[in-house]
């Protein structure tokens, strides 16, 4: 059954009431199922309208809102930095990507370029938090159909992460690591930085991912729940806009790190001729569910060699950019060793001076886990933006939920709300 | 751009072999992968993840077993006393304006002493409203606030965990030897 707005009325808030959704159906008596808001296998807060023809989803009707916290709205009253830790509250699955996003678009703005030092700690940090947000995707939708045991191997390595955002930040969730122009702090020891990370993907990454491999990817219950189930062709993923590996398992060759690179994954990103970090972008073509997880571990093993080929050589040098000196914070010794130093670090702070950013606008865009995530910021010259807007991959990616599980039996719902990996935070902002 | 080529993995999804649908050997293998992860996290073994938390605290750990590594870790606040005991705050206003919970209130005051102008009359951190991002800490100019690695933060009410001038300095002489300023 194909996917019909009620054209005449598109906004119709009477949409709740069964009598709107049952009128709508040719025949038979039909059932209205809610799904969620409080649902465990929503994982977070969103409500789904199932439409059921005895086992089989005739219509869904998704509706978000759930979560909505007025995210997008604290960007007009918060400054550069300060707007951070909301930002990675936004995908909380893995907090650094957003960060680093962020900070992207708001330099971007301000033509800050970045020492090759901090480009490189961004870049580990932010594969490191796409591989926490693929483990937790994995091994959430194991938990979902039935395999508790997957979701275990799938959050010992995560453990492991939350570790070495702890040691670098000092918190091990909501790191709210970047700053404009580098970062909060430098990291407090390298070596033991270097083995830490290295230790975790040389030897705990791999070995969960095959224990993970063996026990859900090759599994034939799992197997039997997730191929066929959700497809979208090629050409839907693209008509949906769909991004990330939803669009990359229906065959779509995009990723942003490659098509608009960024930081380490640019070619020349130290000045003075380094490549681009190698790695392969994995394209799967059936389009289904279980290709959606296979892409996911995939690329986790594909971060896992980004990782490699810079954790050994990180540039030394200072990681925060401090040239000019009008936009970026200053090093601690500085502010109690000049005046210069001091007054600029209170120019910054103070609310009635701050930044001046640029007039313009800018959208700044990173491959986040689950697909294309943006920020558009639009600066007035003082030092709190002006507006800023997000372009989450879960809420584009969400839209196509309807096209997706219609014609499938409910127990699927659960099956292709794991595989687009929602984060509510960042679905209603 | 269209990515090139030999920048692209094809991942094929194959289907069950026949050993994999005959499934029964394959729940031997599984229970083989689950029985080898109960022998090795036996008992606070190599893969076990558990701290028996408050016995074990993470602070036990080394930093590269797990543990907490104090330095940088942002837990609660403290007020640091300077070499006189006193308050070492300046009443300046940054942690105020930097702040993006808004939870921090100081009335400040002219100062009893002869070495700076102002000190903070009343300073109060709403713990609950905190999000311990650290940037009170970034701002000060006097290194007078710093958050410490105590997380254990408890209380019954709401207006228990409004922390005030006395005890934000009497974690200071809880915390000063773990970590030194
Ligand atoms: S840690 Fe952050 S939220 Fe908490 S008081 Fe300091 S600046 Fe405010
Ligand atoms: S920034 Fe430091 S000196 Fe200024 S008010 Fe806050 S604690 Fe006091």
């Amino acid at each position: 059954m194909t996917y019909t707005l009620k054209p005449a009325d598109p906004y119709d808030l009477t949409i709740e009431d069964t009598s709107y959704l049952s009128e709508h159906v040719d025949t038979g008596d039909r059932w209205v199922l809610n799904f969620g808001p409080q649902h465990p296998a929503t994982h977070t807060t969103l409500r789904l309208v199932l439409e059921l023809d005895g086992e089989r989803v005739a219509r869904v009707t998704p509706h978000i809102g759930y979560l909505h916290s007025g995210f997008e709205k604290l960007g007009e009253t918060m400054d550069y930095n300060q707007y951070v830790t909301i930002v990675s509250r936004m995908d909380y699955l893995g907090p650094i990507l957003s960060d680093v996003c962020w900070h992207l678009a708001v330099e971007k703005l301000f033509g800050i370029d970045l020492t090759p030092r901090c480009k490189v700690l961004r870049t580990i940090m932010s594969e490191l938090a796409r591989i926490q947000n693929h483990l937790l995707c994995v091994g959430a939708a194991a938990l979902d159909l039935g395999a508790f045991t997957g979701f275990l191997y799938a959050f010992n390595p995560r453990e492991k992460i939350h570790d070495i955002c702890d040691f670098v930040s000092g918190q091990r969730f909501h790191s709210d690591w970047t700053r404009v122009g580098g970062a909060m702090a430098d990291l407090p020891d390298e070596a033991v930085f270097k083995r830490m990370v290295s230790d975790f993907v040389n030897d705990d990454l791999p070995r969960a991912l095959d224990d993970m491999e063996k026990l859900v990817l090759r599994n034939r219950i799992f197997l039997d729940r997730t191929m066929g189930i959700g497809v979208m062709s090629k050409d839907e993923a693209i008509e949906w806009s769909l991004s990330g590996p939803l669009a990359r398992a229906s065959g779509v060759r995009r990723d942003l790190r490659k098509d608009e690179p960024y930081l380490c994954f640019a070619d020349n990103w130290d000045g003075q001729g380094a490549s681009a970090v190698e790695f392969k972008v994995p394209v799967a073509s059936a389009g289904d569910v279980y290709s959606r997880f296979c892409v996911r571990v995939a690329e986790i093993r594909e971060s896992i060699k980004i990782i490699n080929q810079l954790i050994d050589n990180i540039p030394g040098g200072p990681i925060d950019m401090f040239s000019d000196g009008k936009q970026v914070k200053p090093p601690k010794a500085e502010v109690y060793g000049s005046i210069e130093g001091l007054i600029q670090h209170f120019e910054l702070i103070m609310s009635n001076r701050g930044w001046t950013a640029p007039v313009g606008e800018v959208y700044g865009c990173n491959e986040s886990a689950n697909g294309e995530l943006g920020y558009y910021i639009v600066g007035d010259g003082k030092a709190r933006p002006w507006r800023v807007a997000t372009r989450p991959p879960s809420f584009i990616n969400y839209q196509a939920m309807a096209k997706m599980t219609e014609g499938h039996l409910l127990s699927d719902v659960v099956a292709i709300l794991g595989s687009i990996n929602i984060v509510a935070g960042e679905l209603d902002r | 751009m269209p990515i090139a080529d030999e920048d692209i993995l094809i991942i094929d999804t194959p289907g069950l072999t026949l050993a994999e649908s005959v499934y029964l050997p394959e729940i031997v293998r599984g229970l083989g992968t689950t029985l080898r992860h109960m022998v090795t996290s036996w008992g606070q073994g190599k893969t076990s993840r558990t701290i028996q938390y408050p016995e074990q605290r993470r602070e036990h750990y080394d930093v590269e077993k797990g543990g907490q590594f104090d330095d940088n870790f942002r837990g609660v606040h403290r007020l640091n006393r300077d070499d006189a005991g006193r308050v070492k705050c300046v009443a300046c206003m940054m942690c105020p304006t930097i702040c993006p919970a808004n939870c921090i209130h100081i009335v400040a005051q002219e100062s009893p002493w002869d070495d700076r102008e102002k000190y903070p009359q009343q300073f109060e951190i709403d713990e609950l409203r905190c999000i311990f991002c650290g940037m009170c800490e970034e701002a000060c100019p006097v290194d007078a606030i710093e958050l410490t690695p105590e997380y254990d933060l408890v209380g019954l009410t709401r207006n228990e965990m409004i922390f005030d001038k006395e005890k934000l300095l009497s974690i200071y002489d809880a915390t000063i030897e773990r970590k030194p300023m």
